[in-house]
């Protein structure tokens, strides 16, 4: 019998290496702070770092699902379930809640109350339109492409520009059926 | 409350880089720029005391008429300097000490580059609600 999928991430963030959270915290605003130098435009910053989360997204799929015991989902609520206990806890120490579900079970909002990425910022007026965590949405559009599903993630609320909480869209475009590379009689 | 209070911040290249005008007196136009006269002439005798003590907290370093000018100095050289009438020490200690916390978080933010203005309209409400409490 396989064993029975993590309902939270709690055991795993246990057994996994952390790092301090100031430094955590800093490294990531040190990134942000020279990409806005290098690149100077805010619109080009965003995409940057939304590419630079997709490139860490689908390399932390397999750790993830390594280290995780997630045995496959069923649907796309389970999925975001899963990204939002399990996956969340396990690199970023928090959890988030799953809301807003749309008729079809295609689109849902992640609900982060608190967000390590984010201790000290504040964003100055030159910055206005910066999506600061946005790393975090292509870190979780990686990840789920290399387990076809095309999805788009995008941000809705964001205390730094004054909302009460983080809320990251999540909306399914497609699933990608597995291809095998090779054909059976070759 | 001092009925007179001017509190700036100088950055360690010499460049204010935060004032607020904080005393419960009635704000004129020409008392502001002598404030800033008197504590920006009071730099120089910081310059020589930081370096004779170990403490951060320089009281009275600098009189003019009845207005006295108190300083901090952070490790980082950056002053907290503080020009009032009044006589409470132990308030001015605190409020330095705890402007100096709120410095901190400022300077931990990576979208502010050190040395230049803070513009944070949340720090400037901490600093003048700290002024209420303490001077």
């Amino acid at each position: 019998m396989a064993p029975l999928a993590p309902r939270t991430g709690d055991a795993v963030f246990a057994n996994v290496e952390r790092v301090n959270a100031e430094l955590f915290t800093l490294t990531y605003g040190a990134i942000v702070r020279q990409l806005l130098t290098d690149l100077e435009e805010v619109e080009e910053v965003n995409k940057q770092l939304d590419q630079m989360g997709y490139n860490i997204g689908i390399r932390l799929i397999d750790e993830f699902l390594a280290k995780s015991n997630v045995s496959r989902c069923v649907d796309f609520k389970e999925t975001a379930d899963v990204i939002a206990k399990v996956g969340l806890k396990m690199f970023l120490g928090v959890t988030a809640s799953v809301t807003n579900w749309d008729v079809d079970g295609t689109s849902c909002s992640l609900v982060l109350e608190d967000n390590p990425l984010v201790d000290f910022v504040e964003l100055p007026d030159t910055c206005q339109g910066l999506y600061y965590c946005n790393i975090l949405s292509g870190v979780i559009r990686g990840a789920l492409e290399m387990v076809s599903m095309k999805t788009e993630v995008t941000w809705v609320r964001d205390m730094l520009r004054g909302d009460d909480a983080y809320e990251l869209r999540l909306k399914l475009l497609k699933q990608v059926p597995e291809e095998y590379p090779y054909k059976d009689d070759e | 409350m001092a009925s007179t209070a001017c509190f700036i911040i100088v950055s360690r290249n010499d460049i204010p880089i935060y004032e607020a005008e904080v005393g419960s007196a009635v704000k004129k136009e020409e008392a502001a720029h002598q404030h800033q006269f008197i504590l920006h002439a009071a730099l120089d005798i910081v310059q020589d005391l930081a370096w004779t003590t170990s403490a951060m907290f320089l009281k009275a370093v600098d009189r003019f008429n009845d207005l006295v000018v108190s300083v901090y100095v952070t490790a980082g050289h950056t002053r907290l300097m503080l020009l009032h009438d009044s006589r409470n020490e132990d308030g001015i200690k605190s409020f330095f000490q705890e402007v100096h916390e709120l410095y901190i978080k400022i300077l931990l933010n990576p979208l502010y580059l050190p040395g230049s203005r803070i513009t944070s309209s949340h720090f400037d409400t901490k600093v003048r609600a700290l002024a209420r409490k303490y001077l």
